[in-house]
């Protein structure tokens, strides 16, 4: 078995976690410092299972399987494949640059650093799972390090709201998962939970017809699918800026991987028997989550609503079920987290110097943070698709596969680049650009160093995978093509 | 005669523990106050430990003393879940006002133990009905112990005539089985039903009354408006036992019943207690939205859980069996936790009420840890016992293909997520006065306990499910 990689990867921020909260409750420096080596200690484990990924074996990697409880088929049964080792170095930088912007938090931070440690274990864990039921046990650990991060630290106004909303949709979300995991776990010709051998189960048509939705719908609520999406900006303009990141970043991607790795893998000939249902859903997502955003007047909203357009894009990748297709929308899976988890902590940094989040009353900010003005610019073009970033990359697979499918959807989701376009440069405008307001102080502090790494770090990753593609392309190849097999090849 | 003794050793020795609490009261008089709390928690362990070495039936059941016991892995498991709750119990009664330094308190609390435990392998209408009652009369007057309490004299009262309700119409429906059976033999009593001498309708008359009687010690609706008012006003580490314990009680004695002398009318039955579980969980949840008191809250989470423990049984299968009797043990850990740290603020802060929960992470970060530990638990979150107890008792619905159960099971864990996540936000809320709540080692060691349990049933599961499942398999067979 080797060395077990993935699980040191896992545990180490829960154990970071655990010293933080039992630990250091009267040093809130080293509570920080803590989170901070955890998180880089993570981050440094995804680019070496990235370098060392091997793909002309391709498949899953770094298997480790104990059995936990054997009469029912449950094992401790980790392993990655191309997009998993995607979602995990997205997942890496997120929590790193996580912890970089939250370095101000002063109230009560050995809590708000443990619990963010216990929500990338979950996360970490999701994606690495080949077991159904681990699986589940790991979406269902960030139940309340969600809540009661937003509860605790979020904006004062929606907080209670919106954590609540947030956590009751995405435990629904799971919980319609689970009968449906559990409606095939009984239809399978063995009693497992095994991922691998499940995708081999030959489920019959019917069995897959019916609990393809049960499946698919409750993960793809946790992407924010329509019209179960409202979850999404509410609870993320209500979060503090760390989790607003890994939630728009992190976690809805955790809701499509499921959707792909349980409902599409397992049941291929449900996913093409819906296929259609989900182009429409998903267009929705597109157009009208694009439409919101543009008349949204507040900062934070206007991310949130574009989350919702932008995973939109990657439902409909799924949903094309073709290697364009699924190829663009594994690639604006990684792109979009980056590029989400970037504008979020933008907003945050604006916010807590101006303590505003209108539009209206914002202005001219780029004389006082040009570094967050250019970060946020260039997220601004991934998100309109612009060559030579990473969003390009991943649109434009989309779109191609999709066009094979369904030419009218693409045609129709396309005309979101144009609106996304809209509200992207007026936001920068009104944002950044014009006088400053005068209530606002233009000696306002500057952002801090740690700022300037996040935003640096994660504008590198969206310019270098679009200029160099082929660096990640490869990797979500090698999961296309074995998905592919599953239905049937093509 | 000797290896008849040696089956009820650990209910002889229970007697004599409790004969030793008294006459200790008498004759050491210069004692600690956690002094009574220390010795029947340790007295309890160590007849826990040694029906551990001598009891263990593994995979034999047989009838003894004349067929009024069954020993098997049941009641067996069930024995060693009352003997953990009581003694958990006794540390949580340590210190608390009016209980802690009572004598007859923890006397009274072993001879419970001893009527539960004979309830888990009773096997005749009459050893049954004298274990309940055993088990009941300790109880009445555990709830009402708090004499100078109004809420607590009400309560004894209200479950007293509650109880002796309940188990007039459980006798009724015995009487009838025996009168129409000619044996009150439980598993000769099977054998007469499925000859067909009884009528159906007779029959279904007969498993009402009885369910009702079982149901009132489970808490099942619509036979539940007890628990409440006695959650409410019983000393707090009693209502605890109350909801785990000698609910547990409750459904050993269902599932032993059903599985005997009902064993063939399983499709009348499984329907019946599927109905049963969908109204439990519903109104346990949907009133539980609405509480103030936190006690009171739990009083209808305790209502709801006994629905999703219902689910189970109804699914009957083999698996339904295994995770209900899972789901008990997780159970008993969590809610015992709970109701330790309520009982805790409460001695400190005077009130149960939920608003004296808030900012509890100021006041004690480690009592706040621990109630949401156990929030999360019996909300079905990992890595905690209640969300495998969850996974499976949904899983033996889906099994037993009743998955409209398990849509009811997964909407009310939802609803109950809300509520539970409500007092989590509460008791993590930022408040300005801190006021600090002591916690004696004898708490601290009876919490440690039961998040030990609680984090320890819900990741490691291959021993505990073993014995469940020898359990199960020993409980459903007739012979």
């Amino acid at each position: 078995m080797g060395f077990p990689i993935l699980s040191v990867m896992i545990f180490v921020p829960f154990i970071a976690g655990l010293v933080i909260l039992f630990g250091t409750r009267q040093k809130p420096e080293l509570s920080k410092q803590v989170a901070l080596a955890a998180s880089i200690i993570v981050l440094l484990m995804t680019f070496a299972l990235w370098a060392s990924y091997s793909l002309d074996q391709a498949g899953y990697q770094f298997i480790e399987y104990i059995p936990w409880l054997p009469d029912l088929g449950i094992a401790y049964h980790l392993g990655v494949d191309g997009l998993g080792i995607a979602m995990l170095v997205l997942t890496g930088l997120v929590v790193f640059t996580g912890v970089m912007v939250s370095w101000n938090i002063n109230n009560r931070p050995h809590e708000f650093f443990a619990y963010l440690m216990f929500l990338a274990t979950s996360v970490l864990g999701v994606f690495s799972s080949q077991d159904l039921f681990l699986l589940f046990f790991f979406l269902e650990l960030a139940v309340f390090p969600k809540y009661l991060m937003i509860v605790i630290w979020g904006s004062p106004q929606t907080r209670k709201y919106g954590g609540m909303k947030l956590t009751l949709f995405l435990f629904i979300g799971s919980v319609i998962a689970l009968v449906g995991a559990l409606a095939i776990y009984f239809a399978a010709p063995e009693r497992t939970f095994n991922l691998i051998l499940l995708e081999q189960a030959g489920f019959s048509p019917d069995v897959q017809r019916l609990w393809f939705p049960f499946l698919f719908l409750g993960f793809a609520i946790l992407g924010g699918i329509f019209p179960f999406h409202s979850w999404a900006p509410d609870g993320h303009v209500a979060a503090p800026t760390a989790i607003s990141m890994l939630l728009a970043g992190v976690e809805m991607k955790v809701g499509v991987f499921a959707a792909l790795r349980v409902a599409i893998m397992l049941l291929p000939q449900g996913a093409q028997y819906w296929a259609n249902w989900i182009l429409v859903l998903a267009t929705i997502n597109v157009i009208y989550g694009a439409f919101i955003a543009m008349i949204q007047k507040d900062f934070k909203y206007v991310i949130g609503f574009s989350s919702v357009s932008h995973m939109g894009l990657v439902l409909i990748g799924f949903a094309s079920l073709n290697a364009d297709g699924l190829m663009g929308a594994g690639l604006q899976m990684f792109s979009h987290g980056i590029m989400t988890a970037l504008f979020f902590s933008i907003v945050g940094m604006v916010y807590d110097r101006t303590h505003t989040r209108e539009i209206a009353s914002l202005g001219g900010m780029v004389k006082v943070m040009p570094w967050a003005a250019v970060g946020f610019i260039i997220g601004g073009l991934v998100s309109m698709g612009m060559p030579g970033f990473s969003g390009f990359v991943a649109e434009l697979p989309i779109y191609l596969g999709v066009w094979r499918v369904a030419p009218l959807v693409a045609i129709i989701s396309a005309l979101s680049i144009v609106i996304t376009a809209a509200y992207i440069l007026l936001t920068v405008r009104r944002v950044f650009f014009g006088e400053l307001p005068e209530n606002l102080d233009p000696n306002m502090p500057g952002i801090s160093i740690k700022d300037k790494i996040s935003i640096g770090l994660l504008s590198l990753f969206m310019i270098v995978i679009g200029i160099f593609p082929g660096l990640m392309v490869p990797l979500i190849e090698s999961s296309v093509n074995h998905i592919l097999t599953l239905l049937g090849g093509a | 005669m000797a290896t008849n003794l040696l089956v009820i050793l650990p209910e002889i020795l229970l007697l004599i523990l409790a004969g030793l609490i008294l006459l200790l009261d008498v004759l050491y008089k210069d004692r600690s106050d956690s002094f009574f709390s220390w010795f029947t928690a340790i007295g309890l362990v160590l007849i826990g430990l040694i029906s551990v070495f001598f009891n263990y039936p593994g995979d034999q059941r047989q009838l003894v003393w004349g067929g009024m016991l069954r020993v098997d892995t049941a009641g067996f498991v069930f024995r060693l879940l009352f003997v953990t709750g009581a003694a958990v119990t006794s540390l949580f009664a340590a210190k608390v006002k009016a209980i802690g330094n009572r004598a007859v308190f923890f006397a009274l609390l072993v001879i419970s133990t001893i009527g539960m435990s004979f309830m888990s392998s009773a096997a005749d209408l009459i050893m049954l009905y004298l274990a309940i009652e055993t088990t009941s009369i300790p109880m009445y007057i555990l709830a009402g112990f708090s004499v100078k309490e109004n809420n607590s004299v009400e309560s004894g009262l209200k479950y007293l005539l509650f109880g002796a309700m309940a188990s007039a119409v459980m006798l009724y429906g015995f009487s009838l089985l025996y009168g129409f059976s000619g044996t009150t033999q439980l598993y000769g009593i099977v054998e007469i039903l499925q000859s067909g001498a009884v009528s159906l309708s007779l029959q279904l008359l007969i498993l009402f009354l009885v369910i009702a009687g079982f149901g009132f010690k489970v808490s099942a609706v619509p036979f539940h408006f007890w628990a409440p008012d006695v959650y409410h006003g019983s000393p707090t580490p009693i209502s605890g036992y109350l909801s785990t314990a000698s609910k547990a009680a409750g459904f050993i004695v269902l599932m032993r019943f059903l599985f005997s002398a009902f064993s063939y009318q399983q499709t009348y039955w499984g329907l019946l207690i599927a109905i049963i579980a969908t109204v439990t969980m519903f109104t346990g949840n949907l009133l539980a939205l609405a509480q103030k008191n936190l006690k009171r809250l739990f009083a209808y989470s305790s209502i709801a859980h006994a629905g999703y423990i219902l689910i189970g049984v109804a699914a009957g299968n083999h698996l339904g069996i295994k995770a209900s009797m899972y789901y008990l043990i997780a159970y008993l850990f969590t809610n015992l936790a709970a109701f330790g740290v309520i009982s805790i603020v409460e001695r400190k802060k005077g009130s149960s009420e939920i608003e004296a929960f808030r900012g509890l992470v100021k006041s004690s970060p480690g009592l706040a840890i621990i109630l949401l530990v156990s929030l999360l638990s019996l909300g079905g979150i990992p890595p905690f016992g209640g969300f495998i107890s969850k996974v499976l008792v949904f899983a033996s619905a889906a099994e037993a293909n009743l998955i409209w159960l398990l849509l009811v099971g997964v909407l009310n864990s939802i609803i109950a997520l809300y509520y539970y996540l409500q007092i989590i936000r509460i008791t993590f809320e930022d408040t300005e006065e801190i006021d600090l709540i002591p916690v004696s080692k004898t708490w601290k060691f009876a919490l440690g306990v039961c998040v030990t349990g609680i984090i320890v049933l819900g990741v490691i599961f291959t021993p505990w499910l073993n014995l469940v499942t020898t359990a199960s398999t020993n409980l459903m067979l007739l012979h």
